[in-house]
């Protein structure tokens, strides 16, 4: 499966300057970036939302995208999958690539480019359906599992690398609706993961579920960054240090400070990213 | 005398609410702050205890007493003048007397026909002071008894608001007993029709002809009562209001919640609810006078005869007529499917359509059923479009393009001109409009179960 390619792809290669970001070397020489977002402007109508973002998200790590409310996080996450396309009014100008593909490339399909950047919510929106029928979506409608069988293993794998499979899997039947909060983000996750993306996209994925289902989820993360891109939104200080390995810090509409989890939270180079996380701002 | 007494009380009520207001001042000792509730509020509970009790003695006791009296006047009659009388004959000699006594002299009236006259006015009268008595005792009974309950620390407030709220009960109750009585009245008629035709025959007869006497005596050849003809001429006429408006209304819905700008919207929505207030005689018009002649034309054209009151012309302009009730179901059914099953959707890759047809119209598929079975039975109980569009003459077809009857035509033809209240056509009527009643019951029911089960889902 892959991306709808465009023919500049090569010429974007060597005409764009490697990147803005910069790079630790030794920290990130095993991580490839799978998306790059340069000079990335979001405007709603007349309103900038978000002011020349530059960022690299790297291959099978998680990044995470902290900030206070309001600063534009769930505006650029919206961005790597061209969400925005559905809101009225929305523009955004740069560049973000998927693997040197442009993403607002007129020729990129954005129906195609989502089934490649999923996206799971913050609350959790199973459809009105069967549970299996609730991750069978996705497959089915981009011919995926052309027989039942094949369907039924992708829903079997999808629910297993969810961590879900063992719980439900005596009530596919059952409606997707009647399994608790953080059963149902799980099981959003599944319906996610089953037309296999490259890049899953979290907005704030557990601001709805208590300790112990965000518990489930966070490992759930880390497991599936083995196979798996990841951006989590996250308001949760604590959260962003234990599942992810790159932090980007947002502070109205513009990108502060980014790089290693690490070293954001123990030293980061600006004072309103120190502030923001030592809780001085929010 | 009524209008005496209405004005009485009236004036007690007014009183009733200042004589309140000061006691409930005068116990204060001068601060207001001491009493519990509001001078106001003392003054309206006095008020609503003079006021409501002796109204409603009034309005009962003006009920009773007609049907009283005539009972008195009866008994005073003489045995000999009413032996060997049947019920019907009785009344109309207290219906003579009672016009006698409003000074219209018919003929030559006996001499005890001029007493009980005289018998009847004066015992009118002396109800109607009997009445005007008592209510106005009643009323100041009210006063009294609540007035002396004023003082610092009672609480006018709460009795102010029980009192509101029996009168909402009451209210209530009006609704649900005039529908009660409704049914009620259907059922007994309806039962006096059954006596005289079989219910299987009605049921499960295919000849429908209700036989039409001239005049009153005349026994004509029983008629046939076997309501399956028009029965399924309603069904049909119904089925093709569906199918005109079902697609309609559910494609416009959902071009205006998932395609139209929010300017397009805004001006085709109104226009939308207009159509459904059109008075349905002038869809009456449009379907006599417009659809049936172009349908005829246009069946002529392509070789076909479509008669002129065929079921498909009445189908389609009734069709026309429930596209708002459908169209706006739809609309508030897919608006409330949650954006978020929308996000979901396309962050999933799929596209707008695959999203309509396999998230939005199957979550909102319960409220899109309420509507449409609202609209069915909006259908089904329609009359003036169907009286003037529709045949009379029940035919058993299912072919659109004949003429075919309905159960409300029916009950229209049945009732219209000088006709007795006791022989099976006019009665059939009652059990006609019972049936249609019953259905259209159910299928409200239904409506709204559905509606209410799939409400609760996201909430
Ligand atoms: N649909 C929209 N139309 C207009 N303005 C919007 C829209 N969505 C977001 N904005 C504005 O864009 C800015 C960034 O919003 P965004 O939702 O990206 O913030 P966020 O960082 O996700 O905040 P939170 O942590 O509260 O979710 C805000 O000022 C917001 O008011
Ligand atoms: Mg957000």
């Amino acid at each position: 499966m892959e991306p709808q390619v465009g023919m500049d792809q090569e010429i974007e290669k060597s005409t764009v300057p490697a990147t803005g970001v910069s790079e630790k070397p030794g920290e990130t020489a095993a991580l490839n970036p799978k998306m790059k977002a340069k000079k990335v402007s979001v405007y709603y109508g007349e309103k900038q939302a978000l002011f020349d973002v530059d960022l690299n998200i790297y291959e099978k790590s998680v990044t995470a995208l902290i900030g206070p409310s309001g600063c534009g996080k769930s505006t650029f996450i919206r961005a790597l999958n061209r969400m925005n396309d559905v809101i009225e009014g929305c523009r955004v100008t740069g560049k973000i690539l998927l693997d040197d593909m442009d993403v607002y490339d007129p020729k990129v399909d954005p129906v195609q480019l989502r089934a490649h950047v999923g996206m799971v919510f913050q609350k959790p929106n199973p459809f009105p359906k069967s549970i299996f029928d609730n991750i069978a979506y996705g497959p089915k409608i981009h011919g995926m599992g052309s027989n039942k069988t094949d369907l039924e293993e992708i829903v079997e794998t999808s629910l297993k690398r969810a961590g879900l499979f063992d719980e439900v899997k005596d009530r596919l039947k059952e409606p997707g609706t009647g399994l608790s909060g953080g059963q149902q983000q799980r099981l959003c996750i599944a319906r996610a993961i089953a037309v296999s993306p490259d890049v899953i996209l979290m907005d704030e994925p557990c601001s709805a579920l208590d300790p112990i289902a965000t518990a489930r989820i966070e490992e759930l993360i880390d497991e599936l960054k083995q196979n798996y891109t990841i951006v989590i939104v996250t308001h949760s200080m604590q959260q962003a240090a234990r599942v992810s390995q790159k932090t980007a810090f947002f502070h109205l509409g513009y990108l502060v400070e980014e790089g290693d989890t690490d070293m954001i939270f123990t030293s980061p180079n600006d004072e309103r990213t120190e502030s923001y996380i030592t809780g001085r701002i929010g | 005398m009524i209008s005496i007494v209405f004005s009485v009380l009236l004036i007690l009520v007014v009183l009733g609410y200042f004589f309140g207001r000061q006691r409930a001042l005068s116990s204060s000792g001068g601060t207001i702050g001491s009493l519990h509730s509001r001078p106001p509020y003392h003054g309206m509970y006095v008020a609503s205890w003079v006021g409501i009790p002796s109204i409603l003695l009034v309005l009962v006791w003006l009920t009773l007493q007609g049907p009283i009296i005539d009972m008195i006047l009866v008994k005073s009659l003489s045995a000999t003048k009413l032996q060997g009388l049947s019920q019907s004959q009785i009344d109309i000699i207290i219906s003579q007397i009672k016009s006698l006594a409003a000074g219209n002299v018919f003929g030559e009236p006996d001499a005890e026909a001029r007493e009980a006259a005289e018998n009847y006015l004066r015992w009118q009268s002396i109800a109607q002071w009997a009445m005007f008595a008592a209510a106005v005792a009643i009323a100041l009974a009210g006063m009294a008894l609540t007035s002396g309950r004023i003082s610092q620390l009672f609480r006018a407030r709460h009795g102010v608001e029980n009192v509101l709220n029996l009168v909402m009960i009451a209210c209530s109750m009006i609704a649900i007993l005039t529908t009660l009585g409704i049914i009620l009245s259907l059922l007994i008629e309806a039962m006096r029709f059954f006596d005289r035709v079989s219910i299987t025959e009605f049921f499960f007869g295919l000849n429908w002809e209700p036989q039409i006497p001239i005049r009153e005596g005349q026994v004509t050849a029983g008629g046939a009562f076997g309501a399956i003809p028009v029965f399924t001429g309603t069904l049909l006429i119904a089925a093709l209001a569906l199918l005109v408006a079902v697609p309609t209304g559910l494609l416009s819905a959902i071009y205006l919640t998932e395609y139209a700008n929010p300017r397009f919207r805004s001006i085709i929505k109104p226009i939308l609810e207009i159509l459904a207030g059109i008075p349905t005689v002038v869809y009456g018009f449009f379907a006599v006078l417009t659809v049936a002649p172009a349908m005829r034309d246009f069946g002529a054209y392509l070789g076909m005869d479509i008669a002129p009151n065929s079921a498909i012309a009445a189908g389609a302009v009734m069709g026309i007529m429930i596209i708002p009730f459908i169209s706006s179901f739809s609309d508030d059914a897919i608006n409330a499917v949650p954006n978020s099953m929308r996000e979901g959707s396309y962050g999933l890759g799929a596209t707008k359509g695959e999203t309509i047809t396999k998230v939005l119209l199957p979550a909102a598929l319960p409220g899109i059923m309420g509507g449409i079975l609202l609209a069915t039975s909006r259908a089904i109980g329609e009359t003036m479009i169907v009286v003037m569009a529709a045949g009379l003459i029940a035919n058993l077809t299912a072919n659109p393009f004949e003429a075919v009857t309905t159960v409300t035509v029916q009950i229209v033809t049945l009732l219209i001109g000088d006709t007795a209240f006791d022989n099976p056509k006019t009665l059939a009527a009652f059990a006609l409009g019972l049936v249609l009643f019953v259905v259209t019951l159910c299928l409200n029911v239904l409506a709204l179960r559905i509606v209410q089960k799939y409400r609760e889902k996201y909430e």
